[in-house]
C-alpha cells in the first residue's frame, strides 16, 4: 500500500486520537451513585465489640489482604487502675483468630477495632510526592496503585499505622472502606460480618443516617484528635488510655 | 518598522522559546494521565478502578431473597442482627450461581466459641459460656438451633442438621 506524505500527515493524528481513547478505556459505571451526595465515615461502638475477629477475616477475604498485613485489626486493651497511662495492648495476628481467654482481675478489658480513619485532612495524602493517594469527593482515602511508586512516605505519615507496602505489588495498600461495595449500596465487608453491630458504616451527608442521632446522644471520640487529622472513624465510649 | 529593525535575534529567541514550550507541553501530554486533575491532584480514573474490585460478601439482603425461611427464623430469635455471612463466610460466588457452588455448613465447634467462649475481656452483658463445662463436648447445635439459639425457640434444633462441613 502506498501512502503519500499528505495522507500520512492526516492519518497520524487520527491514529493518535484513536489510541488515546483505547488507553483511556471505559470506566466502571456505578449506576445511580453520585460521589458528591456522600461523605463516608464509620461508627465503632466499643461496648459492643466482643473481639471475635470476624471483621479482620472478612476484610482479608473481601480485599485479598496478604497474610500478616491488615487493613483492619482488633486490639485488646488491659488497663489497670494503678497504671492507667500504660495499658497492655495485644493483637495476636491482628485479632484474626480471636483472643486468648482473659481471667477476671483488677484491671479492665476492652477491644478496639482499628482501620483507616479516612481523615478529611489526612497527613498521608499530603506527603505523597506523585499524587498517588488522595481523598475522593465522597470522603474515602485511597491509593492509586498504578501510580504509586512504593516510596512508603505515606506509610510513615499515617499516625494510626493503617498503611503498609503490599509484599508482592510493592505499592502502598490500605482500607478502601470497601469502596467497591459502598458505591453499590452494600455495607463494608467488616460491617457485614460484625455479629454485634459494633461497626456501622455511616454517611454523614445523608440526613436520614442514624449516625446523626447517635453522635448527638453519645460520648463519641476520634483517635488522636490532637493531630487534627479530621478522622472520620468515630468511637463510642472510647477509653482515654487508647492511643 | 524601525522598532524591529535590529530585533532579528529577539525573534529567534522567541521562536526557540515557543518551540521549547511546545516541546515540553507535548511531552507532558504523553506523560500525564488523561484523568489526572479531574477531581484533584490525582488520577480520577483510579476511583473507578478501586470501585471495580469484585465483592466476595453478597450481603444479607441478597441471601434473604432466596432463604426467606431462615430469614424469618433468624428475625424472631436472638441472632436477629447477626448477618448470614458473619457465620457462613463470604458467599458472593454462591449467590451468583446457587446451584453449583455449595457454601457448606460452618463447623459449630469453631464457630460458636469465637463469640461465646467466656472471657473477662468481653462485654459483661454478652452471653458467654465456658464451652467445656457447659456442654461436656456435646456439639452446640444438639441443643441450640444456630439461627434461633434460645432453647425451646420456634424451630427444633434438628432443623439445623449437621455441624461439620
Amino acid at each position: 500500500m502506498n501512502i503519500t506524505r499528505r495522507q500520512l500527515l492526516i492519518l497520524l493524528p487520527a491514529a493518535a486520537v484513536a489510541w488515546e481513547s483505547v488507553l483511556a478505556g471505559t470506566p466502571e459505571a456505578a449506576p445511580n451513585y453520585n460521589m458528591t451526595d456522600h461523605w463516608w465515615s464509620m461508627l465503632i461502638d466499643i461496648p459492643k465489640c466482643i473481639g471475635c475477629g470476624n471483621c479482620v477475616r472478612a476484610c482479608q477475604a473481601e480485599n485479598d489482604v496478604p497474610d500478616g498485613f491488615f487493613r483492619t485489626w482488633v486490639e485488646r486493651y488491659h488497663v489497670t487502675d494503678w497504671n492507667l497511662e500504660n495499658p497492655q495492648v495485644i493483637s495476636p495476628d491482628g485479632g484474626k483468630e480471636g483472643f486468648p481467654v482473659a481471667k477476671e482481675d483488677a484491671g479492665k478489658y476492652f477491644f478496639v477495632p482499628k482501620l483507616c480513619n479516612h481523615c478529611a485532612d489526612s497527613p498521608c495524602t499530603q506527603v505523597c510526592p506523585v499524587g498517588a493517594t488522595f481523598i475522593t469527593p465522597d470522603g474515602v482515602v485511597m491509593v492509586d496503585q498504578k501510580y504509586c511508586l512504593g516510596c512508603a512516605y505515606c506509610v510513615q505519615a499515617c499516625p494510626y499505622g493503617c498503611r503498609y507496602i503490599h509484599p508482592t505489588k510493592k505499592v502502598a495498600d490500605k482500607c478502601t472502606l470497601c469502596y467497591h461495595r459502598i458505591t453499590k449500596g452494600l455495607t463494608t465487608a467488616c460491617c457485614e460480618a460484625c455479629p454485634t453491630g459494633a461497626r456501622q458504616l455511616a454517611d454523614l451527608k445523608n440526613p436520614k443516617d442514624p449516625i446523626h442521632a447517635f453522635l448527638k446522644t453519645h460520648s463519641v471520640q476520634v483517635l488522636k484528635p490532637q493531630m487534627a487529622t479530621g478522622a472520620k472513624v468515630f468511637y463510642n465510649a472510647l477509653d482515654g488510655s487508647v492511643r | 518598522m524601525r522598532l524591529f529593525r535590529d530585533a532579528g535575534h529577539l525573534f529567534r529567541l522567541a521562536g526557540l522559546f515557543a518551540f521549547g514550550t511546545l516541546f515540553i507541553l507535548t511531552i507532558r501530554s504523553f506523560l500525564v494521565p488523561r484523568t489526572f486533575g479531574e477531581y484533584g491532584h490525582y488520577r480520577g480514573a483510579a476511583i473507578a478502578e478501586v470501585a471495580a474490585h469484585p465483592a466476595r460478601f453478597a450481603g444479607h439482603q441478597t441471601c434473604e431473597t432466596c432463604h426467606t425461611d431462615v430469614a424469618q427464623t433468624k428475625a424472631a430469635g436472638k441472632h436477629a442482627q447477626v448477618n448470614c455471612e458473619a457465620c457462613h463466610g463470604p458467599q458472593a460466588k454462591h449467590a451468583d450461581d446457587p446451584s453449583s457452588v455449595d457454601p457448606g455448613k460452618p463447623d459449630t465447634a469453631v464457630l460458636c466459641v469465637r463469640c461465646h467462649e467466656a472471657s473477662a475481656a468481653r462485654p459483661k452483658d454478652f452471653p458467654q459460656v465456658n464451652a467445656g463445662d457447659h456442654s461436656g463436648g456435646v456439639p452446640c447445635q444438639t441443643c441450640h438451633q444456630p439461627h434461633s439459639p434460645a432453647i425451646g425457640s420456634a424451630s427444633a434444633p434438628a432443623s439445623a442438621a449437621g455441624g461439620t462441613k
